[in-house]
């Protein structure tokens, strides 16, 4: 008889903590709980960029107790794997299916100028942790479209008000033939003084740029800029350091083509290099300090950029969550407190210019040579609260 | 345009040249000899660069890294042809497609899964780190000379193969009396799964080639892929002088294309037009230059063995 009690008591004690723990659950839900999609590129080329995205916003999102703002946090991570179908289909299931509050994550310009407009539309929040393209900034702006890393320009301007400071006035440059590598070569013009020595497009994923090189020589250039993203970049640093010109003819590029991953694979050939960047791993604020230590903690490498901006994202969506109370659903306090942009990002200074856009420093780091292997070291400042070109056309 | 330009760019066009050489010639053997298109060849190209690259950064010897590399295709390469590829053979050539279009899939993420997604790291070996004047005035990577001239051995290890030894015979009877052969008492399907380690094994040996000068990162098989069927279909597939021509050709073409085009536009267009006009004629002169061979030679500028 005593054992049945004994079995009665201990089951009606079960029951009541769990049933005491799914009220506490569900009542948390009631204050607010927000669902988040993100499409990124987590496989084939380019994968590399998406991981750190993602590994950058999981952290904060770990670091937050899985509740950003407060609001117990749902986080969708969806691969896109580069292709403009997937991104779009996945963007329209998180839409209409899942409803989500907010989506992020999208590495490319072509897959953002397909899925940003379709979200906005739906009055959905949109957060770009990586692509800026000058259509969602000027006359295509939108009231749901945030940006928290740069307008696709912003960083090749930089390099070449930088290269001018430094006295060059013949440089050649170079970019992929499509839609960023013009931007980012007429990005470059904005600001650069001196006199264009060679223009020259090459194919997108080219691998062998020996003819290229080989022109570059023959047209005896004072230094050369290059935008070429990812394997590209890998591919044309070893090819010029292996025709001996690194110290000849410097090169110049945005921090796109010197990633902590790229320079893992270029290794030495890549020292003594030049690139601009909003942020740099060795910057010293009190937030990136703490990013830092926590990202090589949790994931055993330095951060990117890249991560550093998916950091970032998710810092601003706690921020805006914070400050509406866990209460997402109301779209006019909700993008008012995004707009606000009251967190410490991890660049130091960051606010929202009239466009959603940032309006931040830009950096120079130069790559050295350090305990842990070939690294970005941050070299001096170009720009003060940069805005882009295109804040003028935007209505909003 | 001075003339040590000229030079050196035919240096670049050769090079490339020899690179898709050793590509094509183990694809244009198996497609022209077991009549199998396989896709995967790129992956066998991506196993032999990232072999190279981790044996070479465990031991610090490139030689060992390239040995290791052909090794690890050939080995991979066989495996493939026994476990999936033989089952292939006497299928239409849509399921090959899709077959081996499969196995770049599972290649791609099992290299991801191994590796990670990052591209990995392979320096060019010391003593060839340097550049050579071969032209005067005209510094030239050194490492780029090595490829040449280990890609121009390789072509004359083929020929002696295929014309000097029974091996070769075999190949060549294979090709274009298969039933023959089998009757008179040879082993066909050990046959090819030679061949088509041999071929791995090439694809290997210039993946392994393209690491110092490459970024080894996943996927990157299929650019170099695209480039080698192109340059069977010009030589005519299953000829491996075939192979060797192609090769050149559109090494050349895409070079001189790359080099001198944007130039040859500015003498009748504004400078800002002719560079993007240039850089797009240019990306699609060997696909010109494939049409024209085929307008000229559809079965392309070399028969396999007659047949």
């Amino acid at each position: 008889m005593k054992t049945i009690r004994m079995k009665i008591i201990t089951v009606a004690a079960v029951v009541a903590v769990v049933y005491a723990g799914w009220m506490a659950m569900s009542s948390s839900a009631n204050a607010g709980s927000l669902k988040i999609g993100m499409i990124t590129t987590l496989s084939g080329g380019g994968a590399s960029l998406g991981i750190d995205i993602r590994d950058g916003f999981e952290l904060a999102l770990k670091q937050k107790g899985g509740k950003l703002g407060g609001a117990t946090t749902e986080l969708q991570i969806v691969d896109d794997a580069r292709k403009v179908e997937n991104a779009k289909q996945i963007a329209t299931r998180m839409i209409k299916k899942d409803n989500v509050d907010v989506i992020t994550g999208i590495v490319w310009s072509n897959l953002a100028m397909a899925v940003v407009p379709s979200v906005t539309k739906a009055d959905k929040i949109y957060i770009s942790p990586n692509a800026g393209p000058s259509a969602l900034a000027g006359k295509g702006c939108n009231k749901n479209y945030f940006n928290v890393a740069w307008q696709n320009d912003n960083l090749h301007e930089a390099m070449g008000q930088y290269v001018s400071d430094e006295g060059y006035k013949n440089v050649y440059i170079m970019a992929p033939n499509y839609p960023a590598g013009k931007d980012a070569l007429s990005g470059f013009k904005r600001y650069y003084k001196g006199t264009v020595a060679g223009e020259v497009y090459t194919k997108l994923g080219q691998t062998d740029y020996a003819a290229e090189i080989a022109n570059l020589r023959a047209a005896a250039p004072d230094a050369v800029f290059f935008f070429l993203p990812g394997g590209m970049g890998i591919n044309f640093m070893k090819q010029y350091s292996q025709a001996g010109l690194t110290t000849d003819i410097p090169l110049y590029g945005p921090a796109f083509s010197f990633d902590e991953g790229i320079l893992k694979a270029v290794g030495d050939a890549a020292i003594g290099m030049f690139n601009t960047s909003q942020y740099s791993h060795d910057l010293d604020n009190v937030a990136n300090i703490a990013f830092v230590a926590a990202f090589k903690e949790a994931y055993g490498r330095k951060p990117s950029l890249y991560a550093s901006q998916g950091y970032d994202a998710a810092l601003l969506i706690d921020s805006a969550v914070t400050s509406v109370g866990g209460n997402v659903s109301d779209g006019d306090a909700f993008r008012a407190a995004l707009k606000a942009a009251d967190f410490d990002s991890v660049r130091g200074a960051f606010k929202f210019g009239s466009n959603q856009h940032p309006v931040q420093d830009i950096y120079v780091r130069e790559v050295v040579k350090d305990g842990d292997g070939v690294t970005n070291k941050l070299v001096g400042k170009v720009f003060t609260n940069h805005s882009d070109a295109y804040a003028s056309e935007c209505a909003m | 345009m001075p003339l040590a330009l000229f030079l050196e760019q035919t240096l670049n066009g050769l090079q490339q040249g020899v690179m898709l050489f050793l590509m094509a010639a183990g694809l244009t053997l198996i497609f022209g000899i077991m009549h199998l298109i396989n896709l995967a060849h790129g992956s066998l190209y991506m196993v032999g660069a990232y072999v190279a690259a981790t044996v070479t950064s465990l031991t610090g010897n490139f030689l060992l890294g390239v040995l290791a590399a052909l090794g690890a295709a050939g080995a991979t390469g066989m495996l493939v042809e026994l476990l999936a590829l033989r089952r292939l053979y006497g299928r239409d050539h849509l399921d090959q497609v899709l077959a081996t279009f499969g196995i770049i899939l599972t290649f791609n993420e099992i290299t991801k899964i191994l590796w990670g997604p990052q591209a990995l790291f392979l320096s060019t070996p010391e003593v060839l780190s340097s550049t050579v004047e071969v032209i005067p005035g005209v510094p030239y990577p050194a490492y780029r000379l090595f490829v040449i001239i280990v890609g121009l051995a390789v072509c004359f290890f083929l020929r002696h193969l295929i014309i000097n030894t029974r091996l070769g015979m075999l190949i060549r009877a294979g090709a274009t009396h298969r039933e023959m052969v089998n009757a008179l008492g040879v082993n066909i399907d050990r046959l090819f799964t030679i061949v088509f380690g041999i071929g791995a094994m090439l694809a290997g040996l210039a993946g392994a080639m393209a690491g110092p000068m490459l970024a080894i990162e996943v996927g990157m098989g299929e650019n170099i892929l695209i480039l080698t069927f192109v340059v069977i279909i010009i030589g005519g597939i299953g000829s491996i002088r075939g192979a060797l021509i192609g090769a050149i050709l559109v090494g050349m073409v895409d070079t001189y294309g790359r080099a001198f085009l944007p130039l040859i536009m500015r003498s009748f267009m504004e400078p800002s037009a002719a560079d993007t006009v240039g850089a797009s004629v240019s990306s699609v002169a060997i696909y010109v230059l494939m049409a024209v061979v085929l307008i000229w030679r559809p079965r392309g500028l070399f028969q396999a063995y007659g047949g």
